[in-house]
Parts: structure tokens; C-alpha cells; sequence
């Protein structure tokens, strides 16, 4: 198959960058899309040319590295991650528009890539969970309703690609916030900090300069683990019920004799 | 509460439900005028006279009616300062030559804006239209309600303005009930389904509501004001004033 690219290439983040075009000729229908990609980087190191910089780690959906923008779509145009996406599903000869995610929050740092860390950190200020450190705890001590844990892994399997962020006229992260949200909020391990969590990471997503959620639903319509927007609702009922809550009173000073 | 995103998107959403309530009062009270010009006194004559006297005489002339009026005036201000808000942040999230591209998303949604803006509009109108009587195109008389909706609605672009405006209406709160609902998480997922057909049966219900008294009227359902019993009305008004 034979395709015509138009690549976004940017040299640094911050600078300006323009679509590159390029041509690709005698691609097989079973290779993915980065292998396609692989395939015009190949040509472009023997040219001696700089190569199309573009994430990728496991190549087989689960690790949520791979963040293109295909025909205008996040990831591409069957809503999986851009490494599931297969050159089959595009018509032969076509001209395909390759783009980096476009938000604020996700800078680009070269051509594809962008860097997502602003994602991490709203994990890392409500995404873990107290545990003991002593003894290994009895396998069944925590018990876990079938229900629960259905509603829990639909919300678990959040890879974090960021795709939600790329697809929302808002450029907003609720779909993951929420998906982090009611992942562990819902489990018993995550009783303990139940409200603070929901409190910090709303809080660390306001503060990267996150949008907020208008309902559109884009997130979940471009979302390669087909996240619902439920989580949207949870994590709104979270935080409300956390701040409306009351804050627990400091303990009484203790008296020195 | 107001700091935050979802704070301010659960003020924004609490405002609209208050609005939303007074529209499904108001839409209720409308109805009064399809009983038609009656005998001695038409019935939205009676209904809006009743407002007024409401509480008394616990509490003041039109002491109720003024009391709805600055929440409602608070919640839209609240409203308003809030959306401008959010949306100038959600702007400045994206960057500005790279629109999202429309995957699925409904039109009534990315209208919200325009439908809100218009609708302001009209409601300022409609105020200095059937409140203040200042746009008096068609003679209107303080307490002569039904005379008044009847003359007004005699000229067709009154009819078509008050139409136009509840289709905007229409499509606001389609997008607007539902959305009220997930801000404030009232969803889950068994109950969105409910929720998706409760808001738009709930739109239509408002919207045929409102539309049912500027279209009676102008297609000639609703029968010209008895002139006599107009002006005792308004005559017991002058009096009591």
C-alpha cells in the first residue's frame, strides 16, 4: 500500500512547526501504524535526515505510550491505542494527517511526541493507597463485591495515554481523573484517603491548567479502553461529598505536667 | 468551592436548576391564560393578581414576587460569571489554532454559548416587554394580562420572536438537564438512561408548555378579551393603588 503522510514536525516545544509531507510506498496492509512510521524512519536515517520522533513502548496496548493524532482523531480511527491501529484500516493511496495531541497542559517536546507529565502528577497527589509494611496480610481479608470490582476494573484499565485530554474541545482530564478516581475510591484499600484523594487531585488538575468537563462526551468516544463517562459523574459526586464533608477537628493539645 | 473546576461547575449547575425550577413554575402559570377570557375577570388575570397578594397578610404587596425576583436575577448573574469563567479556562487549555475535531459530539452542545446568550437576550426583552410594559407596540395595560397577551400575540413576529426563542430554549436545557445532572454525579450508570429521556422529555414538556399561549392566541384559539370586564380590572387596580 502507498500512502502520503503529512507529518508535524517541531523541533523543540515552544518553537513553531509545520506539517512535513512525506511519501511512503510499499507499506504491507498487516503493519501497524508505527511500524509504518518505523518504515519512514528507516529510509529517513539512510537519507540522512532527521527521523519523525514519535512515543512508543509495548507496541500492544497496555502501556498507553503510543499518543498520535490520526485524521484529526486521538490515536486513530478505530478507537484503540495508535499501535493497534493497522494500515488495512486506511484506504490505499490516501493522504493521512499525522499530529501530536494539541493541549496546553501536554506541551509538545518533538514533532509526535508531547510531554505528558501533568498527568502523573495528578496521579501522584491522590494515586496510592495506605498499606501495611509488616507482615504479608491474609490473601481474603479484604473482601470485594462482584459488582464493585466489575464497576472498579472498567475503571482500572485507564492506561493514562492521555487521548481524553487530546480529544476534548476543553482539553480537559476528567475522564482520567475520574477514572483514577473511582478505581480507588470504590476499593476497600482506598478507604482511607477517600476524600483527600478526590480533593488533591482535582486540585493538582486545576492547577496544570487543566479545562473542565462541558459533557461533550469526546473522551470516551476516542478512549482505547472504552472508559465510560460515568466516571465523570463519580468524580463529581466524589468531590462534592468530600468538600461538603466535614473536615475532622484537630486533636486537643496535649498537656505537658 | 468557587476555586475550583467542579465547584464552580456544581454553582453553575445549581444556579441553572433554580432557573430551571422558575421555568417550570412559570410555564405552569402560562397555562392559566388557555382557560380562555372567562366573565367577569379572565383567570391569568386572577392568577397574576394572586401572585402578587401572595403571603398576605403575613407579609407585604408583592412582597413574594420581588423575593423570587432577586434570586432569579442573583442566579443568572451567578450563572453567567460562572460560565464566562470556566470557558475562558477551558480556551486557554487548548491551543488556539488546533480546534478539537468533532468526533460525535451533539449540536446543541457546542451551542450552549450561543443559545445562552440569546436567550439572555430575550429575556430582557420579554421583560421590558410584558414586566415593564416599555416596548408598547400593541397598547398593554398594567393587570389586563389577558388583553395583553392577546393584543401582542396578534402581530405575527411577536409569535415568531417568542417561538424562535423557545426553540433556543429547547435546545439549551436538552444539553443543560442532562448535564446538570452528571456535574452535580446524580448519574450512575442505571440511572443514565432515565436521565438522558427525563431531560428531553422534560425540554419538550417546557418548551410545547410555553409555545402552547403566543400560538393559541394567534391562531385565534383563545378569544378576544371581554372589553368590559378589561377595564373594571383595571380600574380595581387604580383603585387599590
Amino acid at each position: 500500500m502507498n500512502f502520503k503522510l503529512e507529518i508535524w514536525r517541531q523541533f523543540e516545544s515552544g518553537q513553531d512547526g509545520a506539517f512535513e509531507t512525506f511519501e511512503v510506498s510499499g507499506i504491507d496492509p498487516e503493519a501497524s501504524f508505527l511500524e509504518m512510521l518505523d518504515q519512514l524512519n528507516e529510509r529517513l536515517s539512510h537519507e540522512k535526515r532527521r527521523t519523525v520522533a514519535f512515543d512508543s513502548d509495548c507496541r500492544e496496548g497496555i502501556c498507553g505510550s503510543c499518543s498520535l493524532v490520526i485524521d484529526g482523531n486521538p490515536h486513530g480511527p478505530r478507537q484503540v491505542t495508535s499501535c493497534q491501529t493497522y494500515m488495512r484500516d486506511f484506504i490505499d493511496g490516501a493522504t493521512i494527517k499525522v499530529e501530536p495531541y494539541r493541549s496546553t497542559t501536554l506541551p509538545v517536546i518533538r514533532d509526535l511526541v508531547t510531554d505528558r507529565s501533568a498527568l502523573d502528577r495528578v496521579i501522584e497527589a491522590g494515586g496510592y493507597i495506605s498499606t501495611t509494611t509488616g507482615p504479608q496480610p491474609d490473601p481474603n481479608a479484604m473482601l470485594v463485591a462482584p459488582d464493585v470490582q466489575e464497576e472498579v476494573m472498567d475503571a482500572a484499565i485507564c492506561i493514562g495515554c492521555g487521548a481524553c485530554v487530546a480529544a476534548c474541545p476543553n482539553g480537559a482530564a476528567m475522564l482520567f481523573t475520574g477514572a483514577k478516581v473511582t478505581h480507588l475510591n470504590l476499593l476497600p484499600q482506598g478507604q482511607p484517603e477517600r476524600e483527600s484523594r478526590a480533593i488533591s487531585m482535582v486540585n493538582q488538575m486545576d492547577e496544570e491548567g487543566f479545562g473542565g468537563c462541558t459533557n461533550y462526551g469526546e473522551c470516551a468516544r476516542v478512549c482505547p479502553q472504552e472508559i465510560s463517562l460515568d466516571v465523570i459523574g463519580m468524580l463529581n459526586r466524589e468531590y462534592r461529598k468530600a468538600t461538603v464533608k466535614k473536615k475532622p477537628k484537630a486533636p486537643p493539645k496535649m498537656l505537658t505536667q | 468551592m468557587w476555586r475550583s473546576t467542579i465547584g464552580k461547575k456544581t454553582i453553575v449547575a445549581v444556579t441553572g436548576a433554580i432557573l430551571l425550577g422558575y421555568l417550570v413554575l412559570h410555564m405552569a402559570g402560562n397555562l392559566n391564560s388557555l382557560f380562555g377570557p372567562g366573565g367577569a375577570e379572565p383567570r391569568v388575570d386572577w392568577y397574576a393578581s394572586w401572585l402578587r397578594e401572595f403571603g398576605e397578610p403575613l407579609l407585604p404587596y408583592e412582597s413574594v414576587v420581588w423575593m423570587v425576583r432577586a434570586v432569579l436575577l442573583t442566579a443568572v448573574v451567578v450563572h453567567i460569571i460562572g460560565v464566562v469563567q470556566l470557558s475562558a479556562r477551558n480556551r486557554a487549555a487548548r491551543p488556539a489554532h488546533f480546534p478539537a475535531r468533532k468526533i460525535g459530539r451533539s449540536w446543541e452542545s457546542r451551542l450552549m454559548m450561543l443559545s445562552g446568550l440569546l436567550l439572555l437576550a430575550f429575556i430582557v426583552f420579554h421583560i421590558l416587554q410584558f414586566t415593564t410594559l416599555t416596548i408598547d407596540v400593541t397598547p398593554l395595560e398594567h393587570g389586563a394580562v389577558y388583553a395583553n397577551l392577546y393584543n401582542a400575540f396578534q402581530e405575527w413576529y411577536f409569535v415568531a420572536i417568542y417561538v424562535v426563542a423557545l426553540v433556543f430554549l429547547g435546545l439549551h436545557l436538552r444539553h443543560a438537564i442532562w448535564s446538570l445532572a452528571q456535574t452535580l454525579g446524580l448519574d450512575s450508570p442505571e440511572r443514565n438512561r432515565g436521565i438522558r429521556y427525563g431531560a428531553t422529555g422534560l425540554t419538550v414538556l417546557l418548551v410545547v408548555g410555553f409555545a402552547l399561549v403566543p400560538v393559541l392566541f394567534w391562531t385565534g384559539v383563545l378569544a378576544a378579551p371581554d372589553e368590559e370586564s378589561a377595564t373594571a380590572m383595571i380600574n380595581s387596580l387604580k383603585g387599590r393603588a
